[in-house]
């Protein structure tokens, strides 16, 4: 165009083949996208269909009285709330889910340092050797520990006789059944903190250690001021991802203890089971379990925060 | 004078390299020691699962002795658990419903990877985010729910309402671990691809798998732990012997028979256990690369 009258004829070849690949672009465009919508209807569907209804489902489910026919409103939250039982259980998992992460946090951020010390290959053993508590199917780790706080014949309690102390019932009384529970999560997740620390701490650059040393740094001031705040963010998602997963962890009191001693260890998820499986209540197991969605989605909001946050960082 | 500096300079210098060369060396040495104690801490349900599963049941009922060793050991454990019917049945349940979880998933998940991440579309960023947010929500939260529906669906009491059920576990963080390998391919890879007339299929079968194997690994060892190990689903939705698959199989059924059959339970533990270390005794490296992608970037 703005050559003027001199390419009238070559402009006017080139526009009459333009539409039409202006169109097939257009058209491969809308193509593109249809595969594209194609290749992830899988995903939309299983999420769609075995993930968000059946939240919904189990919001009607919830407000529903006992044989599933009639509307109660709220009666089932409101009942849950005035039970002593609940309210314990409400406890067990705050005191289970917040004790439990901090430990494993604490154990895996020692980990992850002594792990750094030891270079090249030895490294990959000892990693392997410290992974076995996460490898091994939970389930059937946590029937092991059962064997092990057995109170006849246990491995714990015989040690205990032999170096002359009194047998514990280690899963027989309230509190010393909170701190079996929350010892087994521990070992078990530990682990996983302790890969996820490590990798955060290889990212460290070494000249900043470098730096701290010529300036006289001693080992503390530089944990406090090049490790941690290097290590703020992955250690943030790590605790707020295992504060999830830990809250609604199943496994190790079903097979441990299955809530008692008197419903004194029960979580959410356990008492959600016991209540809606085994006793039949359907609405209210659902109640139970939705108990745990606004403690959920508010941890869920700051991890997807930080991951977003931590895309962006990486992507510029 | 210069020279007299110089040497003062040196001399402290010297002794310094050889104080923090003495320091590492104790710290690596304070490093194996407490290493040390936490692998035997760690390691005790494991080697007492072993111990356990090489006892005869005349030992463990006899309540005699150091618990910690087998002081007769045996395997008649193993050989009676490896020709029980009903321990084949479970062993062999988990292994088909893991293979076709692992199938299954890996298929959705590369799939929707490839699109989410290279054909940018309208919304997809808005659906990996919510493919982030669903591997939060915990098999716990839905299980009630679930057990309505998979029993409308007929599928209480049958082993396929594992197959049905497992990939919303594992499909989520596949897809999450596939997008973060996939993006890292550079695009003038397939560019130069599409321009030599490669189709989409072609594109991702020729570059992206191979290029992303590493991912791959690390995905279909996410899912096949999941398939293998979750516990609530089929505690919750299978409640016969015949459909049962490991995990609740050992737990429910092998417990109530006699009081002193834990030589049993433990070799039965340990069967279990070992396809899964098995494969991370191999592809650890791949694995532990995977989930900690986001770890070492930034």
């Amino acid at each position: 165009m703005a050559d003027g009258g001199t390419m009238v004829i070559g402009s006017s070849t080139a526009t009459s083949p333009a539409p039409r690949r202006v169109g097939s672009l257009r058209k491969l465009g809308r193509r593109r996208t249809t595969t594209a919508l194609l290749l992830c209807a899988p995903l939309i569907l299983l999420i769609l269909s075995l993930k968000i209804y059946p939240t919904f489902y189990a919001v009607f489910l919830s407000l529903l009285d006992r044989k599933m026919n009639e509307f109660v409103g709220l009666d089932n939250y409101i009942f849950l709330l005035s039970r002593p039982s609940f309210q314990l259980v409400i406890f067990q998992s705050c005191l289970f889910a917040i004790t439990a992460v901090m430990l494993k946090a604490l154990i895996g951020f020692v980990l992850a340092h002594l792990m750094h010390n030891i270079r090249g290959k030895n490294q990959r053993i000892w990693r392997g050797l410290l992974l076995v508590p996460w490898v091994i199917p939970l389930s059937l780790s946590t029937l092991t520990w059962w064997w092990l706080f057995d109170p006849s014949y246990s491995a714990f309690n015989w040690t205990l006789n032999w170096l002359g102390f009194e047998s514990i019932p280690f899963l027989g009384t309230t509190w010393n059944a909170r701190i079996a529970v929350i010892a087994v999560n521990t070992w078990f997740g530990a682990p996983f903190f302790m890969i996820m620390y490590l990798a955060a701490l290889k990212s460290v650059p070494e000249q900043l250690y470098e730096a701290a040393a010529i300036d006289g740094a001693t080992a503390w001031q530089k944990l406090i001021f090049i490790t941690l705040p290097m290590m703020r963010n992955i250690i943030l998602i790590t605790v707020l991802y295992s504060l999830i997963v830990t809250f609604a962890d199943f496994d190790i009191v079903r097979i441990l203890t299955n809530g008692g001693p008197q419903d004194s260890t029960h979580l959410f998820a356990t008492y959600a089971f016991t209540v809606g499986i085994q006793s039949g209540n359907i609405p209210r197991g659902a109640s139970v379990s939705l108990f745990m969605f606004p403690i959920l989605a508010t941890l869920a909001f700051f991890v997807l925060r930080d991951v977003l946050k931590r895309n962006k960082e990486i992507s510029t | 004078m210069t020279s007299a500096a110089t040497t003062a300079d040196a001399i402290p210098r010297k002794g310094k390299v050889g104080s923090l060369a003495r320091q590492n060396r104790w710290a690596l040495r304070g490093s194996y020691a407490a290493l040390s104690v936490f692998v035997v801490v760690f390691l005790v349900p494991p080697f007492y699962m072993i111990m356990t599963s090489l006892k005869s049941s005349a030992e463990i009922s006899a309540q005699k002795g150091n618990p910690w060793i087998a002081h007769d050991p045996t395997l008649e454990n193993f050989v009676y658990l490896a020709t029980n019917a009903q321990f084949q049945r479970y062993f062999f349940n988990s292994v088909w419903v893991t293979a076709l979880v692992v199938i299954l998933s890996m298929t959705i998940a590369i799939l929707a990877a490839f699109s989410l991440s290279r054909m940018g579309f309208k919304g997809s960023q808005v659906i990996s985010t919510g493919v982030f947010l669903t591997y939060l929500v915990p098999p716990s939260l839905l299980f009630i729910p679930l057990f309505q529906i998979v029993g409308n669906l007929g599928l209480i009491n049958n082993t396929w309402v594992l197959v049905l059920l497992f990939p919303t576990l594992a499909v989520p963080f596949c897809t999450w671990i596939m997008i973060g390998y996939f993006s890292s391919i550079p695009r003038e890879l397939d560019e130069a691809a599409l321009i030599d007339g490669a189709s989409y299929p072609q594109i991702l079968l020729k570059i992206f798998i191979p290029v992303a194997l590493p991912g791959i690994v690390a995905a279909t060892i996410f899912a096949f732990t999941v398939g293998w190990g979750a516990f609530l689903y089929p505690l919750a939705y299978l409640y016969s012997a015949d459909q049962a698959v490991l995990t609740v199989g050992i737990v429910r059924e092998l417990i109530r028979g006699d009081v002193f059959a834990w030589g049993t339970i433990m070799a039965a533990c340990v069967m279990a256990a070992a396809p899964p270390i098995i494969i991370y005794t191999f592809l650890m490296d791949y694995y532990v690369a995977g989930l900690t992608a986001g770890a070492t970037k930034g």
